[in-house]
């Protein structure tokens, strides 16, 4: 079987109706061939593994990985498959070939301006979310895995040791030794945790480390010994290293590093979404210390050891559906009130069952198309502030905790885009917002929520107050206070 | 071509109808019968008269422990289900019982083998639990992939060329290739009386082309299965388990 494959893999033989060209790589695991075809217009490369005798057998598995899971994905921040070989005449997978270099070619430029760093973390993060979205962990994040569309979007290649949540496992017993790149691999696959996708934000925040600060957290150690150190060794905080880190990065690194996956990102649209609005990161202590733990910290973790272990299998799809972005979309105008208290009911449900729920509470202010935005009033006050402190005040009750809630004032002519766009980009799960009976409200604001309903790239709550509320708001044509005053006194037949 | 297989009925006439109808909707062009066609459940005569009409049809049916029992007394069987094998003999017809035993307990067919338990020693009715039980039927074969019941309890296994093992539940309704590089044990769960917490009947497909195979549930009347144990003077619990699934 190996002197075949050998024999067919030149230039001009054709497999599959694939037509190969030139040898592009040679890797220990297996050669990347640029192929073409007949009827696709897209750059192709042919990955061919490295079977002959004496080989590393995980190259068979990861191949054979690699050919389970390719097929299913799909979207941009993954190169799109076009066909796979079985290992009965010769095994291959053709994929479209991203073009340009991974983000290894950029070792040499760290530390990166905090800035530009925080960018390319937030596209990765973007791409593991569509990524943990098909129920699949990486496993091998890092700057050799990465390239970028000309579009921007990160695109992950190399699914050799992904795992799929819904396929079996080919690498779990395969070896005695977690499989994996040493300095980005998280301390639970250490312990032969192979199904928690937050295993792929700690990678990320190795990356984002080491893009920051010219250093790895963790150093350059391949030996397991070296390795296990992080199960209990926090590394040391980047303003330590830097003076000049900025708190909310900080806070951001440190928390994909935590030792406990719980005590990480709930999932990596969680991260993008702090990476994508910096200014709204929590901080805490985490992101403005300058030392490691305390010894006695370190000593307790390292020796207990096997006290934190009990795992349950995780399910990668309740994991994420259980730690949504909602978007909740308000008007903080007077006469809103009913509807805004209707809302607050229906997040408040969503909120009550997913303790890991984050809520962004945004609020659209209706540009006129001819007017010139003035961010001052007729008084003189800040009207984006006012919007800010209002959603604030709305969301108040829900007493979420640190990080758990963010507020966006934005402006726009069409409202009903800029919601769909803040979805977009924030990989929103869940947006809530009210739809308006009041016909003159409506006329402003030209059926909103319709569009968003219609259009949007997720679940959409579309709240109206109560039948009472709405009775009480109905016989109104500038008699609405007439109408409310009347419902508050106390009818005379009551005495 | 599309398989579609079926283990351990046990006699529960509302689940394989139900199956069969689902198979019939995803376009299944053989039909496989894993075995214990009879066993537990209130309508044997339907059951075996529906895989004796398959089988005249081009089904292939391997013979499971319950349906062994008919003709040869078990003394290893529990007091409930010997219990029903009793009343299970004394409904069928001769025919009947002659068609149960003479099923082979074994079947091959291109690169595929059909056995109820397992491989090693079919008719020692081992169960396949855990990767090591499966290694042992699978160094009992040459073929890439066997297929089985018998746990009532899906399951798939793997053996690389290294031998090493893999173990997996299989996830409702998602295709699973069945790579060439490596062999394969897929453990069916039962039609007619699941056991993995899942009341509905458990059934599967394999489409040869793709070398996929599809785990499937199929929601089906449990009451009237249930209803009909009872009705029959058999053991309540074989009717409450069937409400449960275990």
């Amino acid at each position: 079987m190996t002197n075949v494959a050998a024999l067919a893999m030149q230039p001009g033989a054709e497999i599959d109706g694939f037509t190969i060209g030139e040898c592009v790589h040679r890797g220990g695991m297996a050669t990347l061939w640029s192929v073409t075809h007949p009827g696709i217009d897209v750059p192709l490369l042919m990955k061919v593994p490295r079977i002959s005798e004496g080989e590393d057998p995980a190259a068979i598995v990861s191949f054979e990985m690699e050919q389970m899971i390719l097929p299913r994905l799909s979207g941009p921040h993954v190169p799109a498959c076009f066909g796979t070989g079985d290992f009965e005449r010769q095994a291959y997978v053709v994929m479209e070939r991203i073009p340009g270099q991974t983000l290894y070619k950029r070792l040499g430029e760290l530390p990166m301006p905090y800035e530009e760093a925080r960018g390319i973390a937030g596209k990765i993060a973007a791409a593991l979310a569509g990524l943990h979205r098909q129920n699949v962990i990486h496993h091998d994040i890092k700057p050799s895995s990465i390239m970028f569309r000309e579009g921007g979007e990160a695109v992950l290649i190399d699914f050799g040791l992904a795992h799929h949540n819904h396929l079996p496992d080919l690498l779990q017993e395969e070896f005695r030794l977690p499989y994996g790149t040493a300095p980005y691999m998280a301390p639970e696959r250490l312990l032969g945790v192979r199904d928690d996708p937050r295993s792929d934000l700690f990678s990320l925040g190795v990356l984002l480390y080491f893009f920051t600060t010219g250093v790895r957290p963790f150093g350059e150690t391949e030996s397991l010994r070296g390795m296990r150190r992080r199960l209990w060794r926090d590394p040391y905080p980047p303003r330590k290293l830097r003076a000049d880190y900025p708190p909310w990065l900080q806070e951001i690194v440190l928390r994909c590093l935590e030792i406990q996956p719980s005590a990480r990102y709930p999932t990596a649209a969680q991260l993008a979404f702090d990476l994508t609005h910096p200014e709204q990161v929590k901080l805490t202590a985490r992101g403005l210390r300058i030392k490691r733990d305390p010894i006695g910290t370190v000593w307790r973790r390292r020796f207990n050891l096997g006290a934190v272990q009990p795992h349950a299998k995780s399910n990668v799809a309740a994991q994420l559906a259980a730690s949504p972005i909602v978007a909740v979309a308000l008007d903080t105008g007077d006469g809103s009130e009913a509807l805004n208290e209707a809302i607050r009911i229906t997040a408040g449900q969503v909120l009550s069952t997913l303790p890991s729920a984050r809520l962004a509470c945004v609020n659209v202010l209706k540009l006129n198309r001819l007017s010139i935005d003035r961010t001052l009033d007729e008084q003189g006050q800040n009207k984006h502030v006012d919007r800010l402190v209002a959603l604030q005040h709305w969301a108040r009750p829900f007493r979420l905790e640190e990080g758990r809630l963010t507020v966006h004032a934005l402006e726009a002519i069409d409202p009903g885009a800029a919601i769909l766009e803040f979805a977009a980009v924030n990989l929103v799960d869940h947006i809530i917002l009210g739809a308006r009976r009041n016909s003159m409200m409506r006329a402003l604001l030209g059926g909103v929520s319709a569009k968003v309903a219609s259009e949007a790239p997720c679940t959409v709550t579309v709240v109206r107050p109560s039948r009472l509320a709405q009775q009480a708001n109905t016989g109104e044509s500038g008699g609405t206070d007439h109408t409310k005053d009347e419902a508050a006194v106390t009818p005379r037949e009551m005495f | 071509m599309r398989l579609a297989l079926f283990a351990d009925i046990h006699a529960n006439r509302q689940a394989f109808a139900a199956c069969l109808e689902a198979a019939r909707v995803r376009g299944a062009e053989r039909l496989i019968c894993l075995g214990d066609i009879v066993g537990y459940g209130a309508d044997p005569e339907w059951a075996v008269d529906t895989v004796i009409d398959l089988v005249a049809k081009g089904a292939i049916a391997v013979r499971g422990n319950h349906d062994n029992a008919i003709g040869t007394p078990s003394d290893s069987m529990n007091a409930e289900a010997q219990a029903v094998i009793d009343w299970t003999r004394g409904r069928l017809s001769a025919e009947q019982r002659r068609f149960l035993a003479a099923l082979a307990i074994l079947r091959e067919e291109d690169n595929r083998l059909y056995v109820h338990s397992e491989a090693s020693d079919p008719a020692k009715w081992r169960y396949v639990r855990d990767t090591s039980d499966a290694a042992r039927s699978m160094m009992a074969t040459e073929l890439q992939i066997t297929f089985c019941g018998h746990t009532h309890r899906p399951g798939l296994y793997s053996m690389s060329s290294a031998a090493k093992m893999t173990s997996f539940v299989p996830t409702t309704s998602v295709p699973v290739q069945l790579l060439t590089g490596r062999r394969w044990l897929a453990v069916l769960g039962s039609v007619g009386q699941p056991r993995d917490g899942d009341p509905a009947a458990s059934f599967a497909m394999y489409d040869m082309a793709s070398r996929e195979i599809t785990y499937l549930r199929v929601p089906y009347d449990v009451e009237t299965a249930a209803a009909r144990i009872r009705a029959n003077g058999l053991p309540y619990w074989l009717a409450d388990r069937l409400l449960i699934g275990r």
